[in-house]
């Protein structure tokens, strides 16, 4: 029998690699793919993208159960599909269309499915984290197996409900997984020039809460991580905070010059590009070679066009649907 | 005359209240390096310094209260938001704080504050970026409460908003940023408080302010050619409002439509309609109308949006039925 091949001295799954590695490429394929779908004014309004930050994503949602929770906020397309909405309802929803994900009532930053237990993209800076409290609450208060994911950016971090959320959490013990997605930057401003720690991970200290930082541009590093900080979010049934290490390579919006942050600082993260990282160690352990990598792209191109294509050729909603939905229907 | 922009007039406002009083200083998220998320304090960091050009972490109820604080010790903080739907984490200190201070402690802390930004609807931005919180704003005694639509009445009120000693809230819209119009030179002051009379006419009475009043003038010059004349009544300040302009209006045409983005329940038009019946109420020839804003969230889905919002169609249609021509 041959040994098992290792990475860095943590034994490797060619299976579990190839799956990370294309749903990485499915995420940075769609996520180009709505920035094209703006600009070429198919849709409007705010569209923030993921690109560059794949892996956190990969990462996490590849260690979770279908029944638990995810929250996040208005940069949350590709999250909504690794929590298992279907790209074409996503890419619907970014059209407002009848057949999106929220039946186009959301929009970019209000992905929603009660089916795959993705409790939205949230607008409001740091509103997610209550609820995110509220849910892994309601765990508890039914004694569910599941945990709650609650995405967080760098800046909402200075949200005063945060703090009130998570003192929540740690004085309640509720199974709440913060994940704070540090892309260094709030919009324009550089997450030092508002904050007076070095790292967000301190945060946690003020709750006595169990925390991490991790290298979020490495998917693996983010897996080996994940994996043993969910089960024990699970088994422990309370909080754990992780500031996730990632950089974002597009404006903070569409619509961004992006004149706060250098080319070459940008470039430097390119450099360190998680498809490209996950790429180069498939390669390595002749796991996939440049046929593979060269297929598996063109593959994952036409479903995203696919995807696109189900959105434009959806209908939008009927113009009754602007009165359903204030209220919730009588039961 | 100078033409330029309601971007460039707001901040030719805070540049001019700026040079004339060390106490007044900006605050909010993005404003100073970035020159403002819609780039109305373009250039002040550069002329000012950051001491008094601020960038804020987003805690808008952490800043909000800063300046507060800062206005009860005696300086006169100017505090964007980035939009009136961010500044909802702020209304504690808004409502709670800022609006009471002066009558609570007998006199002795007035609250020289502007809280200022974009407010309504801008395009496809969904339920939690496209609010308008007039009625809520109005609501609460204490606070001045501004809307402008054209950039003299951008300059001219925000000048006169920073040398108020109250807290003054001032409402901007995304949409009208880039509208252009002539801006006094010199010393240009509007007086808070007094209305204006856009349009004249003898058959309706229209009453707008801010970005829906853009909506108005394009609904009254298709009236026109219609053969119906409007008085179009700016209020440019809600509170304290301008009644008097309206009543002398209403008295003339005996008639009514209110235009407002507002949700219909306990709106600001809901407050004016119920002034004219009290006022007016020999000199009506019909119901007052109001056009509001549907009362739902506001949609994403670009033709849900637009059913959602006042348009000059339902403008015209209320103006139709205060004539009896429906
Ligand atoms: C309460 C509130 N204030 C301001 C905004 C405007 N806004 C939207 S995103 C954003 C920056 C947030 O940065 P971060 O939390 O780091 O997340 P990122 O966008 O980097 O993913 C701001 C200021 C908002 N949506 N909500
Ligand atoms: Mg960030």
């Amino acid at each position: 029998m041959k040994a098992p091949k290792t990475l860095r001295n943590v034994a490797v799954d060619r299976e579990l690699m190839v799956d990370m590695y294309r749903k990485m490429l499915f995420f940075r394929r769609f996520e180009e793919r709505a920035n094209l779908a703006y600009t070429q004014q198919k849709f409007s309004g705010f569209c923030h993208l993921h690109i560059g930050q794949e892996a956190l994503n990969v990462g996490v949602q590849t260690c979770l159960q279908p029944d638990d929770y995810v929250i996040s906020g208005y940069r949350s397309h590709t999250q909504a599909i690794a929590k298992g909405i279907p790209a074409q309802k996503v890419f619907a929803e970014l059209l407002g269309k009848s057949e999106g994900c929220s039946s186009g009532k959301g929009g970019s930053m209000h992905m929603f499915s009660k089916e795959h237990r993705f409790f939205g993209g949230h607008g409001i800076v740091g509103g997610q984290a209550p609820l995110a409290v509220g849910m892994a609450f309601k765990v508890n208060y039914e004694q569910e197996n599941s945990i709650v994911v609650c995405y967080l950016g760098d800046a909402a971090m200075n949200q005063g409900q945060v703090f009130e959320a998570m003192n929540i959490a740690a004085t309640w013990k509720v199974p709440v997984l913060f994940i704070i997605e540090n892309n260094l930057y709030g919009m324009g401003t550089a997450i030092h020039r508002t904050t007076s720690i070095d790292h967000l991970y301190k945060r946690a200290l003020a709750f006595d809460m169990k925390h991490s930082m991790i290298d979020a541009m490495n998917v693996l590093t983010v897996y080996e991580h994940m994996k043993s900080t969910v089960a024990f979010v699970r088994k422990n049934k309370e909080p754990f905070l992780v500031e996730a290490m990632t950089y974002r390579y597009k404006g903070h919006s569409v619509s961004d010059a992006g004149t706060y942050r250098t080319k070459e600082e940008v470039e430097e993260y390119q450099k360190r590009d998680p498809i490209l990282q996950l790429q180069e160690d498939l390669a390595r352990l002749d796991f996939a070679d440049d046929d593979a990598f060269k297929a598996w792209d063109k593959e994952i191109r036409e479903q995203v066009k696919e995807a696109e294509a189900f959105a434009e050729a959806s209908p939008p909603p009927d113009e009754r649907e602007l009165w359903t939905n204030v209220f919730a229907d009588e039961t | 005359m100078k033409t330029m922009t309601i971007r460039e007039a707001l901040g030719e406002a805070m540049q001019e209240e700026m040079e004339r009083d060390p106490k007044v200083f900006l605050m909010g998220e993005e404003v100073a390096e970035y020159d403002g998320a819609y780039k109305v304090s373009r250039g002040l960091l550069k002329t000012f310094g950051p001491k008094r050009v601020i960038d804020t972490p987003i805690s808008e109820g952490g800043f909000a209260g800063v300046g507060v604080g800062a206005a009860m010790a005696g300086l006169r903080p100017i505090v964007e938001m980035m939009t009136w739907n961010f500044a909802i984490q702020a209304f504690d200190q808004i409502i709670n704080h800022a609006a009471k201070m002066n009558y609570m402690s007998g006199g002795q802390f007035p609250v020289p504050i502007v809280f200022r930004g974009p407010n309504g609807a801008a395009h496809m931005l969904s339920a939690q970026h496209s609010q308008n919180l007039d009625p809520l704003l109005t609501n609460v005694p204490g606070l001045k409460v501004i809307s402008v639509a054209n950039p003299s009445d951008a300059k001219g009120l925000l000048k006169s908003a920073i040398r108020d000693n109250n807290p003054v809230v001032f409402l901007e819209s995304e949409m009208l940023y880039a509208l252009k119009g002539e801006v006094p030179e010199g010393e240009h002051l509007i007086p808070i408080g007094q209305g204006k009379l856009c349009q004249e006419g003898n058959d309706v009475t229209i009453v707008s302010w801010g970005k829906i009043s853009r909506v108005a003038i394009e609904a009254v010059s298709q009236l026109a050619e219609q053969g119906v004349s409007c008085d179009l009544i700016d209020l440019r300040t809600l509170v304290p409002m301008d009644e008097a302009l309206v009543f002398a209006s209403v008295r003339k045409t005996h008639r009514a439509v209110i235009v407002e983005e507002n949700w219909p329940f306990a709106s600001v038009g809901a407050q004016i309609s119920d002034r004219i019946q009290h006022e007016c109420f020999d000199d009506l020839d019909a119901p007052v109308e109001r056009v509001s804003q549907e009362p739902v969230p506001v949609p994403y889905s670009e033709g849900l949006e637009h059913l959602a919002l006042p348009s000059v169609d339902k403008i015209l249609a209320a103006v139709k039925r205060v004539t009896y021509k429906s």
